[in-house]
């Protein structure tokens, strides 16, 4: 069933058991087919909570939340909700199941009784869109964190899901394994229109969303491109949440006084901001 | 250092008994050990000894290997010779002094019973050398499953075993960790008495445990989020299917017992 909302949370509460504060209250959001989302906030800020009830991993304390038109509340649904929304978490070695890569991969295929030959295929391809086929007999405690990650993506891609959710897949690795699983992701988005739900800490990956939902004390604060959310530096700060260094950069600069635009991200937008405001005449022409 | 240990004692090569069907291969070790205690007679463990030696030349695994198996036995099977040397009743007196009283019929059983156990430890470790730990999990989880229908859980005691394995190095890698981390703050594991050394463990298993109940959790939620509910309705990407090697290797061990029992009613010895 194809909609215009892929996910739907409508005004979704959630508590914890035995305990007396909402870990979320009130969440309202639409998340379109083939967005990039990303959900961006502090420890204890509930993303992850977040994250848990788009898989029906939790289930709201009030509210509903609708993923691909089927509502988490329904319990004789959720296998069919958690094979459109895989779910990757923060550490790469407690979701591998298997003792080799192409075994794990086909680990939730097992799960939904698909016959063996079917699945041979469905384990190469999703292997090789996440470029790991070479590891196929290898044994999980012999790759990287970030090949590890890229594991567990192909292991969800094999049950051909509509979404992926991520929560906090990058906070365990170093600076090249983030790129690596990242760009897997990313590609995997614009090439397949995999939805994608990202959560994390890191300001320079929230800038490559199509759209950031803020959330702190576990409700949205703000939410909207990057460009506008990161515009609110002092918001931002206020939550204890950075900005891209770029973004903060653009910002000491306009309040010398240098014209500069809001919204820039990268280092390639603040250089053409900066040459713009330095030689008007040179830009012009 | 982690890259290379190996789980259990299989050992990695390729063999015609490394290919047989892991089902096969418990059932055929379960034959080995029932003609093992059908044996009588010399010519009885001559035929095992030769089935034993025929087995490990065909599987390429180094004889060293199955002797390896027995070291941890020595104990065992030393005391059961000079138990069964010293204390059998028998008419043939071979030497007798003080209140130390050897007979033939006490040497010969002594001799055999020793053999057996040799033989029982060398057989069994035959199919833990040829068989990888996960394809004796899966094996099991379908030899067992017709114990379902009572209620026993083969499925879950087959994943708990896989899982069991892939999180061994885990654990190895993390423990290398913990240990460093707490060596570096001044923790000593290596000198002082026995109690003083167990002791300094708990530092080292506290964490440990911790970490490992945090993977659980972490584990079960990832499995469930993957649609795992169990094994009902579950399909499995390795099949396992019989060969004509299982056939054969079937019909070679039903003639050995076969042989095992006639050498006990027919030969003299």
């Amino acid at each position: 069933m194809q909609t215009d909302t892929q996910i739907d949370v409508k005004d979704v509460s959630f508590t914890y058991d035995g305990s007396s504060a909402p870990a979320l209250s009130h969440i309202q959001t639409e998340i379109r087919p083939g967005e990039f989302v990303a959900i961006l906030g502090h420890n204890g800020s509930g993303k992850s909570t977040l994250a848990k009830l788009l898989n029906a991993l939790y289930i709201p304390t009030e509210g509903n939340v609708v993923v691909c038109g089927y509502d988490t509340r329904d319990e004789k649904l959720v296998w069919e909700i958690r094979r459109r929304a895989g779910m990757i978490f923060q550490n790469p070695d407690n979701q591998i199941v298997a003792t080799v890569v192409k075994e794990d991969v086909a680990f939730g295929l097992e799960n939904l009784g698909i016959p063996s030959e079917e699945m041979i295929p469905r384990i190469e391809s999703a292997l090789s869109a996440v470029r790991m086929n070479r590891f196929a007999d290898s044994a999980p405690h012999q790759l990287s964190g970030g090949q590890k990650q890229r594991v567990a993506i192909a292991g969800i891609l094999a049950m051909e899901p509509s979404v992926i959710i991520a929560d906090e897949a990058t906070a365990m690795l170093d600076p090249s394994g983030r790129k690596e699983v990242l760009d897997t992701i990313r590609m995997l988005n614009r090439s397949k229109g995999i939805t994608v739900i990202w959560i994390t800490h890191f300001m320079e990956e929230a800038a490559l969303a199509d759209r950031v939902l803020v959330v702190t004390d576990g409700s949205v604060r703000l939410t909207g491109t990057p460009a506008e959310v990161f515009g609110h530096v002092d918001a931002m700060r206020e939550m204890h949440l950075d900005v891209p260094h770029m973004t903060a950069l653009a910002d000491e600069l306009r309040r010398e006084g240098m014209p500069i635009r809001d919204g820039v991200l990268t280092v390639e937008d603040l250089a053409q901001e900066v040459e713009k405001a330095l030689c008007p005449l040179k830009s012009a022409t | 250092m982690l890259n290379n240990i190996t789980i259990g004692q299989y050992y990695p090569v390729d063999s015609p008994v490394h290919r047989l069907d892991p089902r096969i291969k418990l059932i055929l070790t379960i034959g080995f050990i029932v003609s093992v205690f059908l044996a009588q007679s010399f010519s009885g463990y001559v035929l095992l000894f030769a089935f034993i030696f025929f087995v490990s030349r065909l599987s390429r695994v180094p004889f060293r290997m199955l002797l390896k198996g027995l070291k941890p036995l020595r104990i065992i099977i030393i005391l059961t010779f000079f138990l069964n040397l010293f204390f059998t009743q028998g008419e043939n007196v071979w030497v007798e002094f003080w209140i130390i009283r050897i007979t033939r019929e006490a040497f010969l059983q002594a001799l055999f019973y020793s053999l057996r156990l040799i033989f029982l430890v060398a057989g069994t470790s035959l199919l833990t050398l040829t068989t990888s730990p996960v394809a004796l999990a899966d094996g099991l989880e379908i030899l067992l499953s017709p114990l379902k229908k009572i209620h026993f859980p083969a499925h879950e005691l087959a994943m708990m075993m896989t899982i069991a394995l892939r999180f061994i190095p885990t654990l190895l890698e993390e423990t290398d960790k913990i240990m460093k981390a707490q060596m570096a703050r001044g923790a000593d594991f290596e000198s002082g008495n026995l109690i003083s050394r167990a002791r300094a463990m708990v530092p080292l298993l506290v964490p440990l445990f911790v970490s490992a109940f945090r993977r659980a959790g972490d584990l079960a939620m990832a499995m469930e989020s993957r649609c795992y509910h169990g094994g009902e309705g579950r399909t499995r990407l390795r099949s396992l299917k019989l060969t004509r090697a299982d056939l054969i290797a079937c019909l070679v061990v039903a003639g050995f017992i076969a042989l095992v029992v006639c050498s006990g009613l027919f030969l003299p010895f």
